[in-house]
Order: C-alpha cells, then structure tokens, then sequence
C-alpha cells in the first residue's frame, strides 16, 4: 500500500516535470557552436536547449570544454560558428539585449577586491542596467538570498573563499536574469557551504534556468534536472538524471529477509529473472525494467512470515555511468 | 553606462592607498617646483622691470611650473593606466565587463574618463597652486587657459596611449614599463629633433604641448591630440574585441 503511494507519487512528479519540460518555454539555445584556439579545434559543433525553470548540469572532464562553452553562451567569448539565442535575442548581433537576460559566475569570481560588498553589487546592478530606483530593492532581496545580510560594508578582499563564492552567485542574480551560468559553483568551498551554495542554487533552479559546469557528480545528482556530458569538446550524452542513473543498470533490489524462504520460491514470484543469494538474509533480485515484483514479493513476505526488513533499488552511481560513458567514447 | 564604469574608475583609483600617497607627494613636489620658480623670479624682478617689455609673473613662473608638471605627467601616467585593463585580465575580472550587456566602447570610454577625472584633480590643484600668485600681481588668463588646455589634452593623449598598452598584456607592471618606454621614446625624439627642426618631431605629445605652453592656441595642435586620442582609444576598443575573438 505504502509503496503504491510512493510509487504514484514517484509517477505523478516525472510526468509533472515532463509536462513541465514541454511546454515552459526555451531560455537558450545555442546551435553548433565551434570555437577554434589557433589552429586547434576545442568545441565542435555543440548544441544545447535550456528550458524555462530548468537546471542543467554540464558535465565533463578536466579540459573538456566545459568553461569554453559557458564563456560562449555568455558573449565573453565569441564562437567561431554557431547561433546563440537567449530569450529570443540573437546573442552576436544583439549582444546587449541578450546579455541582460544572462547571469554569469566564472570559474574564478570576478570580484574588485578593494570594494565593499554594497558598492560592487550596485556596481553591477546598474552595469547590468537596473533602474536606479530599484536599487536598493534588488540589492537588499539578493544579499537576502545569499546570506550577505551582515556583509554588506565588508571589503570584498577581506571575505572568506565561501563568502567571495556568494558575492559572485550575488552578482549573477542581482538583475534577475532568465539564464544564470555558473561555472564550478562549489569548487574550494567546505561541506556546509557546499550544501547552502546547493541550496540556493535548487532555488534559484524555480524561477530561473540554470547551467552548471561541474566535474562533481554528486552535485549533478543533487541538484539538476538534465545533464549533458561533455568529453574533448563534445556533447556525449544529454539526459535526465534520473534517467542517467539507469543508464546500463540492470533493474533489480536487494532485500533483506530474516527468515528467508526457499530460493525456488522467491524465483517463482512473477516478474523475477534472477536471484542471488548474497548472505543467508540479503537476496539480490534481477527483474526487468517494467515489470517489478517488489510489491508482490512484500505481499508474499507478510503472509508468510518472511520478515522482510529492507529493499533497496539497486542504483548505479554517477560516478560509474559517467566512467562508462567517457569510456565508451573513447574506444 | 559608460558614466557607471567612469565613477567606478574613478573611486577605485582611489580605494589603493598608493595614489593617495603619489598625490602627495605630487603635491609636494609641483609646491618646491613653483616655490623655486617664484623665488628665482623675485630675485630677478628688479633686473627685469629696467627692461622694456619684461616677462610677467605667468610667463616667468606659471608656464615654467606648467611645462614641469607635464614632464612629471608624462612619467607618472602609467602608473594609473597600468591597472586599468591588465589588472582586470589578471584577476579575471573582465569577464564580468565581457558578460554584462556593454559594448567594448562603453568600457574603454568608461575607463578613459575615469582616468581623466582623476588627472584632471591633479591638473586642477596644479593650477590653483599657480592662481596663488593672483595674490600678488596680474596674471595674463590667455596664458593661463591655453596652458590648461594642454595639460589637459597632453595628458588625455598619455592616457589614451596608456589604456592601449595596459590593453595589450595581462601584467599591470608590464603595462606601466611598456608605456613608459614608449612616453620616453616621444619624449627623445622631440629634444633630440630640436635644434634641427625634423619633420618626425611632429610625432611627440611634447613638441605640441610646447606652442600651448607659450600661449599659442594653435588649430594643428588641437588636431594632433584629438587624432592621438582617437587613434589610441580605437585601438583599445579593437584589442578588446579581439580579447573576444582570439584569448
């Protein structure tokens, strides 16, 4: 019963975001994007679709291409060939309408050391063209969001690594852009900070789109609804991360009983393909991906006394789909 | 938004504590320049009033000091455009100027402007400095006025040249050495070229700051600043375009 319930209601989110994925509009859309640094090719040929209301998490290797591409999609680089569009503004022939709908945090923050915390967001809020009148409003509702309340008179240089982290998300979100692109959001930062970042950026995932860069896979299962993997300067793979997490993975759970009944009898369940037994307790079954006996088999427990104890979807980390796949690639 | 980028200019110029320091002793040194000119000129005075058509006190003493203070421009500008750009490239600061919805024009007006307010502070206690001697005698304004004007435009053609070079690389001290060499270079070819009058002396900054230093308002040398300021700027806009393109 209990699982019927978490199963619909597992059902009932998918469907809620696939529904959502369809029909909230396009923020960004890049076409074919190469970019060449001298004679050598880095980007060839990307293309990528944001979604209103989306986190997408880009992922990739040290040196795949991942900044390159951010850097492109936020007019500090020019691409060699390919179209950029966000909200509807083609980002090379209408640079600044496009640009004011983006948000961007580089890799390294790009913070002015020797300014208060205060006079480098209003910097940015009227760089980013904000009426001078709403000011004060943005600055106060986005010191708010990142947990600046009590920095705002402090010198940028003076703040720690974590600190410096949310005056860039700051920037990034001061004027309310429709696209934020941060690249590495949590690199060097310590575990609490990580997680406020992670936070924040869940939050920010509801009203804006955002585009990640990460070499972390857990920040991706965390925090985004998409992933693209890049590898030597190429989209790989592009899917949801739920479905990523399946990727190559052979349905299936284990489950603890304590008085386990015969194996015959647990293979006989209908939908089962496979079991193993990996302790006297602990069963790992194979099912396939459509039909899963766990609810039968709970049914079967309780009536018989099994006393199960656990279940557990077996479940690929990221880390082993993403080996896989940037394996896969290379061969 | 080029105004935004100016103030922010201006007031970071002003956040390191070594141009409050510079523009002391800036202040310092013009005061000692100018004391020593009015003093040299007051023990002459009663020589010079026998003579029939005597140089006043703005010829004597003001255009002296003014000629100076452009010598010590000429050497002190690329320490404050030396920042400008390459320091922004170093701390990867840039790209928040590359992001944000502003054209390559609007940063390097902005920043040039920010320069210039800033020198033109510098140039303005000059002169008040040197209006001090109102106290004392009729100052000749024409004089005056065409020698502030070629502060002006000599130390917005230095500025010009300075944000280019500080365009070019991504080492502030680089940027400050480069453009130093190259303000000497203009400056040698201009005294070296004195005596004999070469054409190629028409290239220094210098050699038309002289005609403003001597009153003479002269349409050419308006020009050469104006061309020099242009040309430099252009440059800079160019280079930063291609920051896009090739970095």
């Amino acid at each position: 019963m209990y699982n019927d319930i978490l199963g619909y209601i597992y059902l009932s989110i998918q469907s809620a975001s696939a529904l959502m994925s369809v029909t909230a509009p396009i923020t960004l859309s890049a076409r074919n994007l190469i970019r060449r640094f001298g004679q050598r090719e880095v980007i060839h040929g990307i293309s990528l679709e944001l979604r209103h209301g989306e986190v997408l998490g880009l992922l990739g290797h040290n040196g795949a291409g991942k900044s390159t591409t951010l850097q492109m999609l936020t007019g500090a680089l020019l691409p060699h060939a390919g179209e950029i569009e966000i909200c509807g503004f083609d980002l090379i022939r209408q640079p600044e309408k496009a640009k004011a709908q983006i948000g961007f945090l580089p890799e390294t923050p790009p913070l002015y050391r020797e300014m208060s915390v205060n006079d480098f967001l209003i910097f940015t809020a009227k760089l980013h063209r904000i009426p001078r009148a709403q000011i004060p409003d943005a600055l106060t509702e986005t010191k708010h969001r990142c947990g600046l309340q009590d920095s705002g008179k402090k010198i940028i240089g003076t703040l720690s690594k974590g600190y410096q982290q949310r005056v860039g998300i700051a920037q990034a979100i001061i004027h309310q852009p429709a696209v934020i692109i941060l690249d590495e959001p949590t690199v060097g930062l310590d575990p609490a900070q990580i997680r406020d970042i992670r936070t924040l950026i869940r939050e920010l995932g509801n009203m804006h789109s955002v585009i990640l860069s990460t070499h972390l896979l857990s920040e991706v299962e965390h925090i985004c609804d998409r992933v693209e993997i890049m590898h030597h300067g190429r989209l790989i793979y592009g899917s949801s991360s739920t479905k990523m997490q399946q990727y190559g993975n052979q349905s299936g759970f284990i489950v603890t009983l304590f008085a386990p009944p015969a194996l015959s009898e647990l293979q006989a369940i209908a939908g089962v393909q496979q079991v193993d037994p990996l302790s006297t307790t602990q069963f790992r079954i194979l099912h396939a991906t459509h039909t899963n006996p766990s609810a039968a088999l709970l049914a079967l427990a309780a009536q018989h006394g099994w006393q199960a104890e656990q279940l557990v979807p077996l479940q690929t980390r990221l880390e082993d789909v993403f080996m896989q796949i940037t394996q896969d690639e290379k061969l | 938004m080029t105004l935004t980028i100016a103030l922010k200019e201006f007031r970071s110029l002003f956040a390191i504590p070594s141009t409050w320091l510079i523009v002391g002793a800036l202040q310092f040194i013009f005061a000692w320049f100018f004391l020593a000119r009015l003093d040299a000129f007051l023990q002459v005075q009663s020589q010079l009033a026998q003579l029939a058509n005597a140089p006043g006190a703005t010829l004597a003493v003001a255009a002296p000091v003014l000629g100076t203070v452009a010598l010590i421009l000429m050497m002190l500008i690329p320490i404050f455009t030396m920042r400008s750009i390459a320091e922004e490239r170093r701390n990867q600061t840039l790209t928040l100027l590359m992001s944000a919805p502003v054209s390559n024009i609007h940063i390097v007006i902005g920043k040039f402007i920010g320069l210039m307010l800033f020198l033109l502070l510098i140039i303005i206690s000059c002169l008040v400095m040197v209006l001090t001697l109102a106290a004392g005698t009729q100052l000749d304004t024409g004089l005056l006025i065409t020698n502030a004007l070629g502060l002006i435009l000599l130390a917005a053609s230095y500025t010009a040249l300075g944000l280019y070079i500080s365009s070019l690389t991504a080492q502030p001290v680089v940027a400050a050495i480069g453009a130093l060499a190259i303000f000497f270079g203009l400056w040698l070819v201009e005294i070296s070229a004195v005596d004999n009058d070469k054409p190629w002396r028409a290239l220094a900054p210098t050699s038309h700051f002289q005609s403003f230093n001597i009153g003479l308002l002269n349409s050419t040398d308006l020009i050469f600043f104006l061309l020099f300021c242009i040309t430099f700027l252009l440059l800079t806009i160019r280079r930063l375009h291609n920051n896009r393109i090739y970095s």
